[in-house]
């Protein structure tokens, strides 16, 4: 049955393939982001000396699991809460934005490659391999801020209004940082495309980028914790002056497609981390692209494992650090990070230049 | 008291110390959570906490030591109860016998609505005959408001056995010494 697939046409076999990789992708997101909650409330309870959830297990039965039932007992509970809609709320941009929202997060993960093949060197473990990936994502990442802002607008309510202006300002303005952090990785690896980047990483640890652009790793992560409004830098939500920021009006389902936004994107973030300064899918050791499916699998599994680290890395955060104030938040962006960047590009230009002469 | 406020040092502004301090804080709960096993939760239905003597929980009657309600019905603990909590059905004119000798009466019904009890102990402090003690039971739980009524049979089973006095056996001794002459000691 499965023999008979490549004797289809390219284009037919590029379909099938490339919606098989999107229902994994997408499936595997999900999943991790109702992991990553588990995982943020178990360490965050273990950081403040507690236990966390370690009751829920198998439904109906006294298995617990590790608590791994959490998972889905969030999920019912979020689908089963009433869905209220305030009468005083701009009804159809508060519908539109938690899907605004959540919609770029899984946009972004299309062109990280998270694996290389599995045996079929045609069959790129990419969803989508462009040759502007980081440009592609850059433009995604940018229409998240609609998302929240909209919301904020769209609540009419005083707190969501401010969370969606302080989003916007921080969002934008680590875009800017972000954005330049980055050049130097594309001046080393001369390419945009994902796929190559990681390809200049493949011979192992000693190659990776964040040993050669250590000051641009710093900027991106940082810029990330920014961009993906986790803490230190959650100042769109802050719940202890917002209530709940731009999130504030909503409930049940829409609050979890929030939710489930602001994790695919730390999701996409952390792939894009591990992608650009970890060497991607390719094992400390180094690899070229799988000729098996094993060896395939196994370049899933160390790109699924450097991304599970760096989550773990944000969810420490959240509890290591305080919230900054905003104008400390704004003057790291713009008065210490864009300069810092910019100097960044400019020493890596020359090295290049001058190495390559 | 004039507290100096140094202006911080490049060092310092730079965040670093402060990410370094708050790793190691937060490294040293983790450590002691994780592998020490030193957290402070208490896995409550499994464990639960011990009570310290003088705990004042749910009321409950107790037998004396020969198995024998000690309340004799007076309803004092009824007239005292702040929320009315406690409803004495007495035995009347013709009713049922105490279960131990030399007792005028006992009670033949003797509820507390555990909804209303308050736990402030003035039963306790009321009751002529000990027979009624706050325990130590803080967690009443029923699937109805009539199961939070607790009926005499209920209360005189959770309230065990009590080791106090026993007045009306020792009336009894007295009353049988009595009768033997001539009188001893004195």
């Amino acid at each position: 049955m499965f023999e008979s697939v490549q004797y289809w046409d390219p284009a037919a076999q590029f379909v099938l393939f490339s919606a098989l990789k999107i229902l994994v992708v997408f499936g595997a997101t999900l999943t991790f982001v109702s992991l990553a909650v588990v995982a943020e409330r178990r360490v965050s309870a273990w950081i403040q000396d507690r236990v966390g959830p370690n009751r829920v297990g198998i439904p109906f039965t006294n298995i617990r699991f590790l608590g791994l039932g959490q998972m889905l007992a969030d999920g019912l509970k979020f689908l089963l809460k009433e869905d209220f809609t305030p009468n005083y709320v701009r009804t159809v941009y508060f519908w539109l934005a938690p899907a605004i929202t959540l919609i770029p997060a899984f946009l972004t993960l299309a062109v990280i490659p998270f694996g290389s093949t599995l045996g079929n060197p045609n069959n790129r473990m990419v969803i989508a391999n462009l040759n502007v990936g980081i440009l592609y994502t850059f433009g995604i990442v940018s229409l998240g801020v609609y998302g929240i802002v909209l919301a904020g607008y769209a609540s009419n309510s005083k707190y969501p209004f401010l969370g969606g202006i302080r989003s916007s300002a921080q969002m934008i303005s680590y875009e800017i940082a972000m954005g330049l952090s980055v050049i130097p990785i594309f001046l080393l690896v001369g390419s945009l495309n994902l796929g190559d980047v990681v390809g200049y990483q493949s011979g192992g640890l000693h190659t990776w980028l964040v040993w050669k652009q250590p000051l641009a790793f710093f900027i991106f992560l940082i810029a990330a914790f920014a961009e993906t409004n986790r803490l230190p830098f959650d100042m769109p939500e802050s719940e202890s002056e917002l209530i709940g920021g731009y999130h504030t009006e909503y409930s049940s389902m829409k609050f979890a497609l929030f939710f489930l936004g602001e994790y695919a994107n730390m999701i996409a973030s952390c792939s894009m981390m591990v992608t650009l300064f970890f060497g991607g899918w390719t094992p400390p050791w180094g690899a070229e692209a799988a000729t098996t499916l094993w060896a395939g699998l196994g370049h899933v599994a160390c790109f699924l494992a450097k991304v599970i680290s760096m989550m773990l890395l944000f969810i420490w955060v959240r509890w290591m650090l305080p919230r900054f104030r905003y104008d400390q938040l704004m003057d790291l962006g713009w008065r210490r990070f864009i300069p810092m960047a910019l100097f960044n590009i400019l020493v890596t230009a020359f090295v290049v230049a001058l190495w390559q002469r | 008291m004039v507290v100096d406020r140094k202006p911080l040092n490049w060092w310092e502004r730079s965040y670093l110390p402060a990410i370094a301090g708050g790793f190691r804080v937060t490294w040293r709960h983790f450590a002691n959570t994780v592998f020490r096993r030193k957290s402070v939760t208490m896995q409550y239905p499994e464990e639960k906490w011990v009570m310290p003597e003088g705990y004042r929980g749910a009321p409950y009657l107790v037998s004396d030591v020969d198995g024998h309600t000690k309340c004799v019905s007076c309803q004092l603990c009824e007239f005292i109860c702040p929320p009315k909590a406690i409803l004495i059905t007495p035995p009347g004119p013709a009713g049922l016998a105490p279960d131990r000798p030399n007792a005028e009466k006992m009670p033949r019904e003797f509820e507390i609505n555990m909804l209303r009890c308050i736990f402030c102990g003035l039963c306790q402090e009321v009751c002529p005959e000990e027979a009624i003690f706050l325990q130590k039971d803080y967690s009443l739980t029923g699937l109805a408001r009539g199961e939070m009524i607790y009926n005499k049979e209920k209360l005189l089973k959770l309230g065990g056995v009590d080791t106090g006095i026993q007045k009306w056996k020792q009336k009894l001794n007295e009353a049988r010494e009595q009768e033997v002459f001539p009188v001893q000691g004195s």
